[in-house]
């Protein structure tokens, strides 16, 4: 059905079976609805931005339906694959900071916030419903043969200084972005023996002790268990152990708990091995 | 359906778009719900194309991608900046001009 959609969703706008089109519709319009509801509740960003994929992804088949295919595909390509997929290397490096808090700090702002919306909703709706919109007209003959071809028309004939604009601001963009990217050095770079040096007086010539060095898990949330038998959150990322606070685990004590269980384990082999020794056989 | 409808649904979008740059303290977050914003007026753009028969919101709808494409390029470089700067990327944090 998607393919009948966008195979004649060229120019007369929607040319779908008026049933499917209003199931479609229907069932596209619940989705993005129930996503951006989502999207706005959760409290992990990933997750807020699988929810932007799925709203950005409805939008695009209903570009389709309304006669806009190369829309639909600009909306897959540049928003759903180039844009979220920004957002989420930017959600991958700030990392744990991105699940925020629920706590409000202003007071009552969640239901103002709520109320302002509404308001605008039923502002919106109601100014909209007065304007009296009516059905599609059908597409005219000077738009082109087809979508792509008036599209192309029409950007390189009366939107083409605006579309010229365009690339200044995306090289103005690309420039911005570096510039903003770029951390210049405050101070002059250390020099090798100046860090041989520091780490001589640091009293720790070692390196930290790496995850799962003698470890009775596997996993880097556990804590490496030192030659002598302790363990040492050393071994564990920062991030990790902010995680492991966060999400209420303890995986020294687990090792510790570990640990015992072990030697109790162990004593009682050696009491049947002594209790076995004693056996006349 | 009839293009009232699809604009219906952008009016709802943006609303939920505008609530979640209200409620969301997380500056991606925020960002996230402006984006979602900018999706919904491209859908009254296309509607309000189909409505009058021509192409002329669809071009808007392009241009309104492609900066929208910048703007959050540009964005997401500033967050870095101040995620770097402050380690934190809550709205409330940054209140520099604050006293």
């Amino acid at each position: 059905m998607i393919l009948h959609v966008l195979a004649n969703g060229g120019a007369g706008g929607t040319n779908l079976d008026p049933i499917y089109d209003k199931v479609l519709f229907w069932i596209l319009a619940v989705l993005a609805v129930s996503a951006a509801l989502a999207m706005i509740l959760v409290r992990q960003a990933v997750h807020c931005a699988m929810m932007l994929a799925v709203v950005m992804l409805s939008l695009a088949v209903m570009y389709a339906m309304q006669g806009a295919p190369f829309l639909a595909f600009v909306q897959v390509i540049v928003y759903t694959g180039a844009v979220l997929m920004l957002f989420l290397f930017v959600v991958m490096l700030i990392g744990l900071a991105s699940a925020e808090s629920l706590k409000e700090t202003i007071a009552g702002q969640r239901l103002w916030a709520g109320l302002a919306g509404l308001g605008l909703v039923v502002l919106l709706v109601v100014g909209i419903g007065h304007a009296a919109i009516g059905s599609a007209a059908p597409q005219t003959a000077a738009n082109g043969t087809d979508n792509l071809t008036g599209l192309a028309q029409l950007i390189f004939t009366t939107y083409v200084f605006p579309f010229e604009v365009t690339s200044a601001l995306l090289i103005t963009a690309a420039l911005g972005a570096m510039v903003l990217a770029h951390r210049e050095r405050t101070s002059p770079k250390p020099t090798q023996r100046e860090v041989a040096r520091r780490k001589i007086e640091s009293g720790q010539v070692q390196p930290e002790p790496p995850p799962g060095v003698y470890a009775l898990h596997n996993a880097v949330d556990m804590p490496a268990m030192l030659p002598d038998g302790t363990t040492t959150n050393r071994s564990v990322s920062d991030a990790v152990v902010q995680r492991d606070v966060q999400l209420g685990r303890d995986p020294q004590g687990v090792v510790v708990a570990d640990i015992a269980e072990r030697e109790r384990i162990e004593a009682e082999r050696q009491l049947e091995a002594g209790r076995a020794g004693r056996d006349p056989q | 359906m009839s293009p009232a409808a699809y604009v219906f649904l952008a009016v709802i979008l943006f609303t939920i778009g505008g609530v979640g740059v209200l409620i969301r303290r997380n500056m991606i977050l925020v960002f996230m719900s402006v984006e979602l914003m900018l999706n919904a007026c491209n859908l009254a753009f296309v509607s309000f194309a189909r409505l009058h028969g021509n192409l002329d919101g669809q071009v808007v709808a392009f241009f309104v991608m492609v900066v929208a494409a910048a703007e959050v390029v540009v964005g997401l470089a500033i967050l870095m900046a101040i995620y770097r700067a402050r380690r934190s990327a809550s709205v409330d944090d940054a209140n520099l001009l604050k006293n």
